[in-house]
């Protein structure tokens, strides 16, 4: 039989501490006197991939990626979704896929000048609700072309077209928008 | 439904971080006072007290799953039944509303509910990260997933639809941050002026620093008892408390993505989403009449149509007829200082598109401080005599159930045996109100607590 380990293997990864003051003599006072201890913080990163399935919304997806816009709509109702869904709230009958306008308004914006880790090098960036023709429910995206500095309520009810990233990145950002009769011919 | 009393309550003090002790002994600290306050011995009252029920809402701030089971475990009370509820923001009054159906149902005479937030675990940045994962991850949160973005987005929309001001959002500020500044259990308590709030570092316009609230380290509990509960306690300790009692439950829900928010018509409004003492008004019918000729739908990104809900269910189980007229305080969910606005209309207190003007007209403030503003009418119904959540700090899972301890507080009159300091107590409070609100308006819960005479 081989010789089986009897020393856990000593690492330098990860945290590593040597001489932590900690009390000579462990008498009761000495005991006592760990209530007083200041708290030990540490590091812990901690990184996941997830294998991330957009499952019934995935022509949603497939559309950016080749420059459309897909939305939803109930057959019986005609209730239509700018941000799809496989099935309506109301009916409960699975959607139809339906190409959306490529031009809206702005309904509602937002300048973040702070946010979430993921985003923090894009700030200033400006958050929108668009609102399409004929259409029940709203799109949230990036609007692009407008000068952070100069928010406004002004830009609400503002005309904007649908423009595409070139390089798809399979996410909802690969669609943006920016005021129409700009430069913009995508 | 059986009667359900509310009768005691701890909160530890809500702080940037609390590294000193890990997020059972915070919890230990809420629970232990609610016990004190009542006059039993730990030992004693674990003996009495049926189970639990444990709020907290991010397991990514926990970095620890189960953790309810873990503070069970701590309190002392396996193997008596318990489980953790979740649901955003409003973990915490979703908590408090499960204790009062074990409770009501019969199921528990004597019922803790506590909750718990640790959020000083990460940084800044990266906890903004952890909420905005409460919001669609296939099409919301990669478009740049921050919550105060989504909320100014319904601000800036209340701001076009209503005419409503960043300087009416700035005295929620300012009434919330100086009521705090009499709660020793606050995170923030300051005397702050309107040019503050709008000179504060811009986080997502027009919302400042200043309009929103933090993140915290924190817990509460609160203990929930019928009368049979209620008589067991009081045999064991020989006292007579003051009565609090649980008189209104309601809860309403919304579309997790904004954009998808109905918009829906007039008579679908007056149908189903009009308060009694709004379809009763003539001039409010012919005002909300105006409303939809101009465009407004509701409740779009400007409302909150699961707060209404709440507040519809909750107001007929209490028999409130006129919010404004027949309720004392409420502790709402101010996260931001318009959702304070949007909550007001949401709870009737005034009509959908005069949260802006009833915010700056002094009904919300409590009397007897002087805010340095302005104040056209005197103080009605005080909101947020605590601070709330811009003042005292938004530990997620104990929020809801912090806002149930200051009531408990207001309607027993012990606010200044509690805070060292009687400025915030509410004279002759009978009915108060707790409102806990999840992302963007996904889960609201509104409860009705009354002093029984």
């Amino acid at each position: 039989m081989a010789k089986l380990p009897r020393n856990f293997e000593e690492t330098l990864d990860g945290t590593i501490v040597w001489d932590l003051p900690f009390p000579v003599v462990l008498d009761a006072q000495g005991l006592a006197a760990l209530k007083k201890m200041r708290p030990l913080r540490v590091r812990y990163p901690y990184k996941i991939e997830y294998l991330h399935s957009y499952g019934q919304d995935s022509p949603f997806f497939a559309g950016l990626t080749n420059k459309v816009h897909l939305g939803s709509r109930d057959a019986g109702t005609g209730y239509t979704y700018a941000t799809p869904r496989g099935h309506d709230m109301y009916s409960g009958q699975e959607t139809d896929w339906v190409v959306m306008p490529g031009k809206g308004k702005v309904h509602a914006f937002t300048v973040c000048y702070f946010g979430s880790e993921a985003f923090l090098k894009e700030t200033p960036f400006v958050l929108a609700l668009i609102e399409f023709e004929g259409v029940d429910t709203l799109f949230l995206a990036r609007l692009m072309g407008v000068d952070p500095a100069e928010a406004s309520l002004d830009w609400i009810g503002m005309t904007v077209q649908a423009r595409y990233r070139r390089n798809s990145k399979l996410a909802p950002t690969d669609i943006y928008f920016l005021p129409a009769g700009g430069d913009d011919k995508a | 439904m059986r009667k359900v009393y509310a009768v005691s309550g701890g909160v530890s003090k809500f702080t940037k971080a609390r590294p000193d002790k890990t997020f059972q002994g915070v919890v230990k600290e809420a629970y232990d006072y609610a016990i004190a306050d009542l006059g039993l011995e730990f030992r004693r009252f674990n003996e009495m007290v049926d189970g639990s029920v444990a709020s907290y809402f991010s397991d990514h701030f926990a970095r620890q799953l189960m953790a309810g089971i873990m503070v069970q475990d701590y309190l002392g009370l396996c193997p008596k039944p318990g489980h953790r509820v979740e649901g955003g923001g409003a973990t915490g009054g979703i908590c408090f509303q499960e204790a009062w159906k074990a409770v009501a149902s019969g199921y528990m005479d004597i019922c803790v509910a506590y909750g718990f937030e640790s959020m000083s675990h990460v940084e800044t940045w990266k906890g903004n990260e952890f909420i905005a994962l409460a919001s669609d991850v296939s099409f919301d949160y990669p478009v740049g997933g921050f919550y105060s973005g989504y909320y100014a987005m319904m601000v800036t929309r209340h701001m076009k639809e209503f005419g409503t001001t960043v300087e009416q959002l700035a005295c929620v500020s300012v009434k919330n941050h100086l009521n705090a500044y009499y709660n020793p259990y606050a995170q923030k308590r300051h005397r702050f002026t309107i040019a503050d709030v709008r000179k504060s570092p811009m986080v997502a316009w027009p919302l400042t620093r200043l309009d929103i609230c933090v993140m915290s380290d924190g817990a509460a509990a609160v203990i929930l008892a019928s009368e049979e509960g209620l008589a067991k306690l009081e045999k064991a300790t020989g006292r007579s408390y003051k009565k609090v009692i649980v008189t209104g439950i309601g809860r309403g829900t919304d579309a997790m993505r904004m954009a998808d928010r109905p918009h829906q018509s007039f008579d679908d409004f007056m149908k189903h989403n009009a308060l009694p003492h709004e379809r009763d008004s003539e001039a409010t019918v012919a005002y909300y009449r105006n409303l939809w000729k101009h465009g407004f739908r509701y409740p779009g990104v400007h409302s909150f149509r699961a707060g209404r809900m709440g507040s519809l269910q909750a107001y007929k189980h209490a028999g409130v007829y006129n919010p404004l007229e027949e309720i004392d305080f409420i502790e709402l969910h101010d996260a931001y200082t318009s959702s304070e606005i949007q909550t007001y209309e949401d709870m009737g207190l005034c009509r959908y598109g005069e949260g802006g003007p009833f915010a700056a007209s002094g009904k919300a403030f409590m009397p007897g401080i002087d805010y340095g503003l302005a104040l056209h009418d005197k103080p009605v119904c005080p909101v947020n005599p605590s601070g709330g959540l811009i003042a005292c700090g938004h530990p997620v899972g104990a929020t809801g159930l912090m806002q149930g301890v200051f009531a408990i507080w207001q309607l027993q009159q012990t606010i200044h045996k509690h805070f060292g300091d009687p400025t915030l107590q509410v004279q002759n409070a009978r009915r108060g109100v707790i409102h806990s609100h999840a992302g963007t308006g996904t889960y609201v819960t509104v409860s009705i607590l009354e002093a029984e005479e």
